[in-house]
């Protein structure tokens, strides 16, 4: 019954993100069926087949400039049809959170978000996710005829292109200005040039025993920025202020999944675990050999974190 | 016009979770309950909206047994008007769809023109309720917002989107927003409050009394399930790197460049 899976690349300044050939790869491990990739607006979409789709769905109108989320749903329900596709795979992004549950009540379609593996049972997707804040996973079955499903950014690693082109499909939706229901009327853009903790490869964080803005600014950003690293914290951090909301990681900040973890006197509580401990490495710098931290860390260094931090940095620029 | 706020019981954060037999769910004899942190600030707002004089009522709604009555009387303590309970057991093993359609009826019912939600229940962790709930209400939708102000029918918020980068937004009730941290500061109820809450109404209401046919919800129309429920693999043994601070941090530095070839 499979008629293949079709991929929603999210493009950033007219390319396409990371996330987009992660998809693609593993869409294409997946061998279930047909691969072909869904884009809302215009970008340069050379580099989609040669990551895999054999066809580009690409919906494009005045109306899809910006995003809205009436706009944006019109435009993926059609690009679905129009592709035939059984599984619709996004990237868990902010755009794919905010239209696909609202894409899934429209076609009554089964929605499996958040997922961390992806198999192919007998033809099938299936998806294993964490749930309980990463206490658990769980399979996830969907047996709608269409079948969406979210994997976590940095879930599969990107390997090189293995060439291929990719016909492209324009996709008219018929949206129009009235389908733009929540119209984005100013962009702020974020404070620092490094990437989105989300989907950050790298990220150096800070707890409470920061003891203050000033020590947070001067200690940990500069090691991530030695690094090309994101920014992290723990609650105990941001709600003392020496650290924004949106960097805060955890059961209820941001769930992360990069490479490597850096955690600078932060204790290991489970809600903050719950936010990281999917990390491929974490390295915990403590004082306190007892720290829970400790039991999930790669490598750990026990030690004043005042000392240990600028120590890295320098040993990092050196080499 | 009628604030409708979801709430969910979810198990508090610091909980150790225990699996069924069946590894399809948790056991919940001995774990104990709290509002959704994510309701809180949802609550919160709607709070603050009625007492700017912007809505007349502060409705909750949760779909749920008799055991979230302790977590519903804490949302009416804190200042809700009243509560709506929508327990049938028609809607036992339901999908996010099935829920959604069970609230999404309730709210509609109850003639709500802005519905508040929590960013994502802890224990599920789907984010997917909302937006489910703004579709079937034919409202606008927005996720994960941390500011929010309302001018009559019209209103703005702010969310973080993808890449770093902030989005200011608008639209018109009604419309489902769901709350983010950042957004307030949620009180907490107050032993007035809570003497208050005792007299409030909690109402319990069947799908029938909302018109959903029961073949809408439950373990039937699920056209999502789980199974294989199990603990997230061990991490192998970590290793603490000894010497003083200088040999730890150039030990360090070289196993993550060529053990973990991660730098
Ligand atoms: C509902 C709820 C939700 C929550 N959500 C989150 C969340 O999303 N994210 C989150 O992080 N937390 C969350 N928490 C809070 C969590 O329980 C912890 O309180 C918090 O993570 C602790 O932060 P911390 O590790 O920075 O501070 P602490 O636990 O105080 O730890 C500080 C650590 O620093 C070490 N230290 C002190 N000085 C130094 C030094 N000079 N050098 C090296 N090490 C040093 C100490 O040994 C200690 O281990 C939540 C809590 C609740 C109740
Ligand atoms: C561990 C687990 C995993 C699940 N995974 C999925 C899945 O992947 N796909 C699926 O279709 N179903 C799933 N379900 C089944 C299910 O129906 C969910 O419990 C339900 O969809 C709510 O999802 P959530 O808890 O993640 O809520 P979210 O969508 O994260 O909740 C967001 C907000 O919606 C409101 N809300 C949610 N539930 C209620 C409620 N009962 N009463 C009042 N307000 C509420 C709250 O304001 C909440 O903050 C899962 C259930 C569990 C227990």
């Amino acid at each position: 019954m499979s008629n293949g899976i079709l991929v929603f690349c999210e493009f950033e300044a007219g390319r396409p993100r990371k996330t987009a050939f992660e998809l693609l790869q593993r869409a294409v491990a997946l061998g279930a069926g047909p691969v072909s990739a869904l884009v809302v607006g215009d970008g340069d979409t050379s580099a989609l087949g040669p990551n895999g789709a054999g066809k580009v769905y690409q919906v494009s109108a005045p109306a899809l400039a910006s995003y809205s989320t009436g706009a944006y749903t019109k435009a993926f329900a059609a690009a679905l049809a129009a592709s035939g596709a059984s599984t619709l795979l996004a990237s868990a992004s902010s755009v794919a959170r905010d239209v696909l549950p609202r894409l899934a009540a429209r076609l009554g379609a089964g929605l499996a978000v958040e997922c961390t593996e992806l198999r192919n049972v007998g033809g099938k997707v299936v998806g294993r996710r964490p749930v309980y804040a990463g206490k658990a996973l769980v399979d996830v079955t969907i047996n709608s005829p269409v079948g969406i499903f979210t994997l976590r950014p940095n879930s599969y690693p990107v390997v090189a292109a293995a060439g291929g082109s990719a016909t492209v499909v324009p996709v008219d939706a018929q949206v129009s200005d009235s389908d733009v229901d929540v119209r984005v009327t100013d962009t702020v853009a974020a404070s620092s040039t490094t990437a989105d903790l989300t989907e950050a490869e790298r990220i150096v964080s800070g707890g409470r025993s920061l003891k203050g803005k000033e020590q947070f600014d001067a200690v940990v950003r500069p090691l991530a920025a030695a690094l090309g690293a994101t920014v992290g914290a723990s609650r105990a951090a941001v709600d003392a202020g020496y650290a924004g909301h949106g960097e805060q990681v955890g059961q209820t900040g941001k769930v992360v999944n990069p490479s490597l973890y850096i955690a600078l006197g932060i204790s290991g509580a489970i809600q903050h675990l719950a936010g990281m401990r999917t990390s491929r490495v974490i390295v915990a710098v403590n004082k306190d050999a007892e720290a829970p931290i400790f039991q999930y860390a790669t490598y750990g260094i026990v030690g004043d974190l005042f000392e240990v931090a600028p120590l890295l940095q320098a040993e990092l620029s050196r080499s | 016009m009628i604030i409708g706020v979801c709430i969910k019981q979810v198990p508090a954060t610091d909980t150790r979770i225990r699996i069924n037999a069946e590894a399809t769910a948790i056991l919940t004899d001995d774990v104990k309950f709290e509002i959704n942190p994510y309701d809180e600030y949802a609550l919160e707002e709607a709070l603050r909206l009625k007492q700017a004089g912007k809505a007349t009522e502060v409705v909750t709604f949760t779909v749920g047994g008799a055991d979230a009555d302790a977590r519903i009387r804490d949302g009416l303590a804190r200042g809700a008007d009243r509560a709506v309970r929508i327990d049938d057991p028609a809607l036992a093993g339901s999908d996010s769809l099935g829920l959604a359609r069970a609230l999404a009826a309730a709210l509609t019912a109850e003639g709500v023109g802005l519905v508040l939600a929590g960013r994502q229940a802890v224990d599920g962790d789907s984010s997917t309720i909302p937006a489910m709930i703004a579709e079937l209400m034919g409202a606008a939708q927005v996720s994960w917002v941390d500011k929010f102000e309302m001018d009559g029918e019209a209103f703005t918020a702010q969310r973080a989107a993808g890449g770093g980068m902030r989005e200011v937004v608008a639209g018109r009730l009604p419309a489902v927003v769901s709350c983010d941290k950042g957004l307030n500061t949620p009180r907490y109820a107050t032993l007035p409050g809570i003497l208050k809450a005792k007299s409030k109404k909690i109402a319990v209401v069947g799908i029938a009394e909302l018109g959903l046919s029961a073949n809408r919800v439950g373990a039937g129309a699920a056209l999502v399930t789980f199974s294989n429920m199990g603990p997230p693999p061990q991490r192998p043994a970590g290793r603490i790197l000894s010497g003083d601070n200088a040999t730890a941090v150039a030990e360090l530095v070289r196993l993550l460049r060529d053990e973990a070839k991660v730098i």
